[in-house]
């Protein structure tokens, strides 16, 4: 594929900061990575593409947990897919402790799925409404060629265990419409653990659950993060979360990365202008809000057909510069050790006029 | 909280009890709210506590399975229970209670212009003829920020935002005094959220309308609200004004609730309710957050009654 919006050199991006420490190599690794979707006019002419993630790279090592923030339709959902081996990706490279998904192929790639246990949004749409926990979590473990019932009824034990719904005997024979909704994802991340991954991803795993239990669920799965020495990648569009569970975080638009850093310092010193707006835009419960309008930027996402040239958050960017953020495409400037900002602002060379003090 | 003129909208022990295979379902039970003209009260609750069943009842959208069905709703000092069905659909839903019911905005028409869908209502309840109440539409769209072209458009030709909006201005055509949300941000993206709260709060200033958020994002729901109400298993537990109820909750459960809201500009590590709420099957006879409460005693085996503190009441033995 030829294709001239490749800006963002993996380099900047994947550069991994001074602390991939104890001399393994990265769990993960996405290099460059684009999903794009063909459309057909009448069922066979070409029309474009949509460009869904379009040149993405980051690193996930070993237990580490990372959050990918961005609005419906940025591309999370897309390249999420492609990790999991669910989508082929167009252009670069997925590699898992080193090796290309690309070049996995029949029982590798069995072994690839046993290793990336994935938690869905819709706990009741994700678990077969015939099966009870038992059965949902036997089968798993029958794919995967466990023969022995007792070494199967031993691990469906462990993975209850961990994720703590006990007493066993009371939820194994439950169908999923009997369990409330936290217990529901409970028995999800029991079938994505079940399997002993090294790596998990979790898809929006506490939108559609109650605050209180919200907060538990997201404390198991940091706990078995923790516990089991997992990378998770926690993918949501709720900021107020991410603080209590990821270390690090990276905001994605319109398909792009747009900036990248631990979480404590994207919370406490957000860059882009658009997670700037994504922070401003989010609430805290104080009675003061019913007072003030929030200010949000105009305008909507952009195509993913036709993406804006240049950075493409310009149009709705308050510090947009005509002639250099609509015309080129900003790189992952590096603000700080851990900290990427892919926003003209923060250029070396300070071709932008505003700098980054008007952020500020 | 006692006379009922001054107040826009005042229910008095509402009960809506359902028929099970297994039993009665209490799903509301025994509800006290009134709502000045003008204010935002928000309904904050677990889902299963009965907020989106509570909107029903006021509306007397009721299904087929209704075990019981009483109390008094009090719409400018008359009750509206009393009318008989008839009146209530022409004289008051819609024409002057209205509803946003949930994800409403992915139940448009596909093969309806939206501007027709939301003209309906105005032709049915004001009698206006098509060009007059096409008019009313685009007025009703300036004051959601919907472009006026867009009523020529079907419900897939827009985003999600547009669309929530599409489905707001539905409800305030026909300019009623009061209007239910029942999550009416859920399905949305924090800036879309953001953009549909401003819009609510600039109606309420505008229009005067008053509002009935029911929602489980406390953080989004402190956006509009005047007043909080906390439900829980069918009852409300603690009505208040927000300012003091963000400040300091009074109900163990309303404060565990907030204790549960991660803070993105605080850092308070969040805390979890133990337990499950109990099933309105066969709800526990005293206080039914009793089971998972932190401040359990004696009397917590009856009922407490509602008790006043200040402008504020509370339904717990502790403020005895």
């Amino acid at each position: 594929m030829t294709d001239a919006t490749t800006s963002a050199t993996p380099e900047t991006v994947a550069a991994a900061p001074a602390g991939s420490g104890n001399g393994r190599p990265d769990l993960l690794s996405i290099q460059d990575l684009h999903v794009w979707y063909e459309l057909k006019r009448w069922g066979f002419m070409h029309a474009g593409f949509v460009r869904a993630v379009d040149g993405v790279s980051f690193d996930v090592k070993h237990g580490e947990a990372l959050a990918c923030v961005g609005e419906s339709g940025c591309g999370k959902t897309s390249l999420m897919k492609a990790i999991l081996g669910l989508n082929r990706p167009t252009s670069g490279d997925i590699l898992f402790e080193g090796r290309s998904l690309s070049m996995l192929r029949g029982n590798e790639m069995r072994w690839y799925r046993t290793k990336v246990g994935y938690v869905q949004q819709d706990p009741f749409g994700a678990l077969p409404t015939f099966m009870d926990v038992r059965r949902i979590l036997t089968e798993p473990l029958i794919i995967n060629g466990i023969r022995d019932p007792e070494e199967r009824q031993r691990r469906i034990g462990k993975a209850l265990d961990e994720v703590k719904l006990t007493p066993h005997a009371e939820f194994l024979p439950k169908f999923p419409h009997m369990l409330s909704g936290g217990q529901q994802q409970r028995v999800v991340i029991a079938r994505a653990m079940i399997l002993e991954p090294m790596l998990l991803v979790a898809d929006e795993p506490v939108s559609m659950l109650d605050a209180s239990v919200r907060v538990e669920i997201l404390r198991l799965l940091r706990g078995l993060q923790v516990s089991h020495d997992l990378a998770v990648i926690y993918i949501t569009h709720d900021l107020s979360t991410v603080r209590y569970f990821s270390d690090h975080i990276f905001v994605m638009y319109a398909g792009q990365i747009v900036e990248m850093a631990r979480v404590d310092d994207l919370l406490g010193n957000p860059q882009h202008p658009y997670t700037l707006a994504l922070l401003a835009a989010s609430s805290d419960p104080d009675a003061n809000n019913a007072l003030v309008m929030r200010e949000v930027p105009p305008g909507e996402p952009p195509s993913l057909v036709t993406p804006p040239e240049g950075c493409r958050f310009h149009p709705r960017c308050p510090h947009a510069q005509a002639g250099l953020c609509d015309v080129e495409v900003p790189d992952p400037f590096r603000t700080d050790e851990a900290h990427r900002v892919a926003c003209w602002m923060y250029d070396p060379e300070g071709r932008h006029t505003g700098g980054a003090d008007a952020v500020s | 909280m006692n006379n009922g003129n001054a107040n826009l909208l005042s229910v008095r022990d509402l009960r809506l009890h359902f028929r099970a295979t297994r039993g009665v379902v209490q799903a509301v039970d025994c509800v006290d709210l009134d709502l000045p003209r003008n204010r935002a009260v928000v309904v904050i609750g677990e889902s299963g506590c009965g907020k989106s069943t509570l909107a029903k009842a006021i509306l007397r959208l009721l299904p087929r399975n209704v075990h019981s069905y009483s109390g008094s709703v009090f719409l400018n000092g008359q009750d509206i229970m009393a009318l008989d069905d008839e009146t209530f659909r022409q004289t008051i839903r819609w024409r002057r209670i209205s509803m946003v019911p949930q994800a409403a905005m992915n139940a448009l028409n596909p093969v309806v212009r939206v501007g027709e869908q939301v003209a309906e209502p105005a032709r049915l309840h004001m009698g206006l003829g098509r060009t007059e109440a096409m008019e009313w539409v685009l007025q009703s769209f300036a004051h959601v920020g919907v472009p006026p072209d867009f009523a020529h458009r079907y419900a897939f030709e827009l985003s999600g935002g547009m669309r929530q909006r599409v489905i707001i201005a539905m409800a305030l055509i026909v300019q009623p005094d009061l209007v239910i949300l029942d999550e009416p941000t859920s399905a949305l993206d924090v800036l879309t959220q953001a953009n549909i709260m401003n819009l609510l709060k600039r109606v309420k200033k505008e229009l005067e309308t008053s509002f009935i958020l029911i929602t489980h994002d406390i953080a989004t729901s402190s956006e509009l609200a005047d007043d909080v109400a906390v439900m829980y298993a069918g009852q409300i537990v603690e009505v208040g004004d927000a300012a003091s109820f963000f400040a300091k909750p009074l109900h163990p459960y309303s404060y565990k609730l907030m204790a549960s809201v991660p803070r993105l500009r605080a850092d308070i590590q969040p805390e979890f309710i133990t337990g499950q709420p109990p099933s309105l099957l066969d709800p526990p006879k005293g206080c039914r957050f009793a089971d998972r409460c932190h401040e359990r005693f004696d009397k917590c085996d009856q009922e407490p009654p509602a008790i006043q503190q200040g402008r504020r009441i509370v339904k717990c033995w502790l403020y005895e």
